[in-house]
C-alpha cells in the first residue's frame, strides 16, 4: 500500500529563502543591487567598467564577478578601475546561486558601497532560474547574437527588469531586425525598461547612468 | 547543467516530507515543470538515478507533467500555447500579449510506503 503526499513546493524554494537573507543584507546597508546576466561576450565586463567611468563621484560601487574558472581577469580590470571586486568561482556550475553570492558578498566592503553589480555567469539558460536577493536583474543583449533570442531563450527575458541592447556600433555590420527583436521581447515582457547603448562608443550610457543614479539615490536616502 | 542543482532540491523536498510522513521509501515523484523553465527532464531523470542511490528515494519513479507555456493575446482573446518557440498570435498577429502559465517549477506530490507497512 502506498500513501500519496502532498506537497506542492516550489523545487528552488531554498534557494529563493537564502536569496530574500541577501536582500535584507543589502537593505540593511542601503545598497541597490543588480544582477547582470547574458551570454559570454556580450559585454557585461565592458558595461561595468564604462558604468564605473560615468557614474557621480558619491555612488561607491562592489562588483561581485561570477566564473566557472578560477580566473580574476574579470575582477582585475574592476579593481583597476578603482573598485572593490570579490571573483566568486562557481568550480564549473553555469549560475550563480543565493548561497555562492551570500559568499560574495561577505568577502565586500558592505560599508562603504552604495551599488553593488554581479556579474553572473555568461549563459542565458540557467542564471534565469536563480534568484540572488538583488533589487533588480539585467539583461545585456548584444547585436552580434542575432535578433532571435528572445524567441529561442524565452525564460531569461520574462524574468528582468532592465534590458541592455549592447554593441549599437556594430548595427551597420550585422543584419539584425531590431523591430523583431524587440517584438519578442515585447511579448515575453511588454514595456520592459530598455537602454541601447555601445561600450565601444560610449553611445546610450548616459541614460543608463542617470537613471540608475536615481535607483542608488533612492535606496541610499531611505 | 542547472538540472542537478534541480534534482538535488527535488531530492532533499522529497526526503524531508519522506521523513515527517514516516516513509521507509518513497516509491513515485510528481513534479510539474512548465515549458517556459528551461528544464530538461532527461538530464533531471539522469542525474536523479545517480544522487537518490543510497537514501529511500532510491528507485523511485520521476513523473514529469510539462505543460505547455499558455499565451493570452489582448488584442483578439485568443489563448494559444507555445511549445518550444515562442510566436505572435495564431489568429490576428500581434504581439500585445500576456504569458498566463508556462513557468510552473514545482513537486507535487510524492507516493510513499510507510515504515510499518513493510
Ligand atoms: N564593437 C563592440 N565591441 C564590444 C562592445 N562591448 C563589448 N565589446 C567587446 O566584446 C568582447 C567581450 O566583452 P566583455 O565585456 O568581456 O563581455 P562579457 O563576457 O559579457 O563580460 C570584448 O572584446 C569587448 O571589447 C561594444 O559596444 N561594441
Ligand atoms: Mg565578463
Ligand atoms: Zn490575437
Amino acid at each position: 500500500m502506498t500513501k500519496s503526499v502532498e506537497i506542492v513546493q516550489n523545487i528552488l524554494d531554498s534557494n529563493d529563502r537564502i536569496a530574500a537573507g541577501n536582500k535584507e543584507i543589502f537593505n540593511a546597508h542601503q545598497i541597490f543591487a543588480i544582477n547582470m546576466m547574458a551570454s559570454p561576450g556580450a559585454g557585461k565586463t565592458s558595461f561595468i567598467l564604462r558604468t564605473i567611468e560615468k557614474l557621480p563621484k558619491g555612488i561607491r560601487l562592489g562588483v561581485i564577478e561570477g566564473d566557472t574558472a578560477p580566473v580574476t581577469i574579470d575582477s582585475d580590470k574592476v579593481v583597476a578601475a578603482g573598485m572593490p571586486a570579490v571573483q566568486i568561482n562557481t568550480g564549473g556550475n553555469c549560475h550563480l546561486d543565493a548561497v555562492m553570492l551570500e559568499q560574495g558578498i561577505k568577502a565586500l566592503p558592505l560599508e562603504d558601497l552604495d551599488l553593488v553589480i554581479v556579474e553572473n555567469v555568461g549563459n542565458l539558460i540557467c542564471p534565469a532560474a536563480f534568484k540572488l536577493g538583488t533589487h533588480i536583474n539585467i539583461l545585456v543583449a548584444s547585436i552580434p547574437e542575432g535578433d532571435d533570442k528572445p524567441y529561442k531563450y524565452p525564460a531569461i527575458y520574462r524574468g528582468v527588469d532592465v534590458l541592455i541592447i549592447n554593441k549599437i556600433d556594430l548595427l551597420p555590420y550585422i543584419d539584425f531586425r531590431m523591430d523583431y527583436f524587440k517584438a519578442g521581447v515585447e511579448m515575453l515582457n511588454p514595456d520592459l525598461r530598455t537602454f541601447v547603448v555601445s561600450c565601444k562608443t560610449g553611445e546610450g550610457m548616459d541614460a543608463w547612468v542617470s537613471w540608475l543614479a536615481a535607483q542608488v539615490n533612492a535606496v541610499k536616502n531611505k | 547543467m542547472h538540472e542537478l542543482a534541480v534534482t538535488e532540491s527535488v531530492l532533499r523536498i522529497a526526503l524531508d516530507a519522506a521523513e515527517k510522513n514516516d516513509a521507509a521509501r518513497v516509491t513515485d515523484i510528481y513534479l510539474t515543470i512548465g515549458r517556459l523553465s528551461s528544464i530538461v527532464d532527461d538530464s533531471v531523470q539522469f542525474y536523479w538515478d545517480h544522487i537518490s542511490k543510497e537514501t529511500i528515494c532510491a528507485g523511485a519513479t520521476l513523473h514529469f507533467n510539462r505543460p505547455p507555456a499558455v499565451l493570452h493575446c489582448l488584442d483578439c482573446g485568443q489563448d494559444y500555447a507555445m511549445e518550444d518557440f515562442l510566436e505572435p498570435c495564431p489568429n490576428c498577429g500581434s504581439v500585445n500579449i500576456r504569458v498566463i502559465s508556462g513557468e510552473e517549477l514545482q513537486v507535487d506530490h510524492i507516493d510513499i510506503q510507510r515504515k510499518e507497512e513493510q
